[in-house]
């Protein structure tokens, strides 16, 4: 098992790496610079560019982020005079982290719970009704989910705040809209995953031991089917942590998706950059956690490692 | 002998898009106490889907029970709430099926997998089921026991999962054992090993065997009756003796014949049965291997034969046992020999 998590990690930093390196050469190939918007005359722009290093050959820049990358140093923000994006992320990320884990949990424990209702019920009235679901979730976008949950619960039903992010009332609504692409995601698999497990010989096995449908389901069944939706719930929360900029913006909640749209928009390299960077590797190292969990779960892919 | 398992005039079709298979096709057998009978016959003859009915394993839908009773013990299965089944299987009869490479659950412990039926029907706390699983590993020959019940199939070779597989079938020491081809996914040295296993066993557990293969060496090896099926129907019955030496239905010829021996003239094309099985959606009127036959009759495709005696326990279908047939010498019999 060691060796299988020490096997995961390089290959973690290794892809870590290459994305830093990529992202970096792709965000100068952006025509402009990053001053373009300031009004100012040819010489303070000139200081500005020389001021920020720009001027340098671009492998020297490469290697110096990189070497303040090493440091965790992501750099000034060209657009917010005298904030590090450091900072930014710093007071921005636990808004989106609280709203991304809370609709992660949410998205895992219903799209679970939906896609074995689904496939318990194989072609009777709650599976249908677990897919239309599903079929909704995926099709309808958040920008939609998001104002007509408001126009519903909190303007006509009055039950919930409309937006803000102040305590566990304020919270409900975001996890749902941001969750319901994931929550569809993840019953669709999961049925599909439970329907593949049922017609495995070992659950004939199990049948032929004289075991209840129910012990079945639960002994033989779900442990296996769960395999594939684990490998899905890396991407998953990685899009939801990173997702949620157009429900923090219906919601007004203060995360890091607002920097990230504005830094792209303003080419703001080292806010690009850094958040890249930063969901990169929030990716990676989702990645890696469900790796290993995986490896916990499914004992071949330990000896796989070997 | 006291009669174990009798199954009378059973018929199992399944209901698909493009019509109903009619997979057995009214198949009437007795199984006694403590014997090992093996059902033999080609792919899709109907021979596991006569032993999952017994079990009930078949899938319903689409799969029905059309016709006919299984008698197990004075019950019949056909009849009996999922749940008193439940009661039946694993404890009083259990399965050993084909692959053992798929057949044991990839994320439980062997162990616990041997385990799980003795919780169920001996109500033993898991424990005394963890201690009686690693027993039964050791019975059926696994070393180092107790280390290996706490491992993951994928750690077994082939052949113990096959010896798991045993294990978990007669952990609670069940009346009858159906193994459907035990041996086919293995390979030869472990397929001795394996039958040795449970012959083995059958003495000393008194356990019935239903052996399902397509396998004559196999036959040859373990059983003492032996039930010839033909597109799911037992075209012949008898003893191991009767069927080896003494064959009468034309398609058993063709089965002995195609048994490879090692003495085979390497020169000469392998033995085999020309033709392929009538399609099952619409079985023929008449004898359904007529159209496979050298020896078939006007009267093979019209009307289905009735089973002729040849001796005490050995009976054929075929209507050259009919007294005005002519006269046909076996090409086989007497003297085949099996590797």
């Amino acid at each position: 098992m060691a060796r299988y998590i020490l096997n995961r990690l390089v290959i973690s930093l290794i892809t870590a790496w290459v994305l830093v390196t990529i992202v970096f050469f792709l965000v100068r190939l952006l025509p402009g610079d990053p001053f373009l918007s300031e009004k100012v005359t040819p010489e303070i722009k000139q200081n500005m560019i020389k001021y920020y290093g720009f001027d340098k050959p671009l492998h020297i820049q490469y290697i110096r982020y990189i070497s303040n990358l090493l440091k965790g140093d992501l750099g000034y923000s060209l657009r917010y005079k005298n904030r590090t994006v450091n900072e930014v992320i710093k007071q921005a990320f636990p808004y989106s982290a609280d709203l991304g884990i809370r609709a992660v949990i949410f998205a895992t424990i219903v799209g679970i719970t939906l896609g074995i209702i689904a496939a318990l019920n194989r072609n009777k009235p709650l599976d249908y009704l677990s897919m239309f679901i599903a079929i909704v979730g995926i099709s309808v976008p958040g920008f939609v989910i998001g104002p007509l949950l408001q126009y519903i619960f909190a303007i006509k039903l009055k039950l919930l705040p409309v937006a803000q992010w102040k305590g566990f009332a304020y919270t409900i609504m975001p996890t749902f809209a941001l969750s319901l692409g994931s929550i569809a995601l993840i019953a669709r698999l999961m049925r599909a995953s439970m329907l593949d497990v049922v017609n495995q010989d070992y659950i004939k096995t199990a049948k032929s031991k004289g075991l209840s449908p129910t012990q079945i389901v639960w002994k033989h069944q779900i442990r296996n089917a769960i395999l594939p939706v684990i490998t899905v719930l890396g991407p998953v929360t990685a899009t939801l942590l990173t997702g949620t900029f157009v429900i923090e913006q219906i919601f007004a909640i203060p995360g890091l998706g607002k920097f990230y749209i504005l830094g792209i928009q303003n080419l703001d390299y080292s806010m690009v950059l850094g958040m890249t960077v930063f969901y990169g590797l929030f990716l990676i190292a989702a990645n890696f956690i469900v790796d290993i969990i995986y490896g916990i779960i499914d004992p071949r892919i330990r000896i796989g490692g070997k | 002998m006291e009669k174990l398992l009798e199954v009378k005039d059973l018929e199992v079709s399944f209901k698909t898009y493009a019509g109903e298979i009619k997979a057995v096709r009214g198949v009437s057998f007795d199984i006694n106490k403590g014997e090992i009978v093996a059902i033999v016959g080609e792919s899709g003859c109907g021979k596991s889907v006569t032993a999952q009915s017994i079990m009930r394993l078949i899938p319903m839908p689409p799969g029905i029970i059309k016709k006919g009773s299984i008698i197990f013990e004075g019950r019949d299965i056909t009849k009996l709430s999922e749940r008193e089944m439940e009661h039946i299987r694993g404890s009083e009869m259990s399965m050993v099926f084909q692959d053992p490479m798929t057949s044991l659950n990839p994320t439980m412990k062997v162990g616990a997998q041997i385990a799980e039926s003795l919780i169920k029907h001996q109500k033993m706390h898991s424990k005394e089921a963890w201690k009686k699983a690693i027993e039964m590993l050791k019975m059926v020959g696994i070393p180092n026991a107790e280390k290996r019940a706490n491992q993951y199939p994928h750690e077994f070779s082939g052949g113990m999962r096959q010896r798991a597989m045993i294990a978990i079938a007669l952990a609670c020491n069940p009346k009858l054992l159906i193994a459907d081809e035990p041996t086919t996914a293995l390979d030869v040295t472990i397929q001795a090993q394996i039958l040795d296993l449970m012959r083995d066993l059958q003495k000393k557990l008194n356990t019935a065997i239903i052996i399902i293969t397509h396998n004559l060496g196999v036959v040859a090896n373990l059983a003492e009756r032996v039930l010839v099926m033909y597109a799911g129907k037992i075209i012949e019955r008898g003893n191991l003796d009767d069927i080896f030496y003494n064959p009468r239905h034309p398609y058993t010829w063709g089965l002995l014949m195609s048994v490879p021996t090692p003495d085979l003239d390497k020169s000469k094309k392998l033995a085999s049965i020309e033709g392929t099985p009538p399609d099952l959606f619409a079985p023929p009127v008449g004898c359904p291997f007529a159209p496979r036959c050298e020896y078939a009759m006007k009267i093979c495709y019209e009307k289905y034969p009735e089973e002729f005696t040849v001796s005490d326990g050995h009976s054929v279908a075929c209507w050259l046992m009919h007294p005005l047939a002519p006269k046909v010498k076996p090409p086989v019999g007497k003297g085949v020999t099996l590797s």
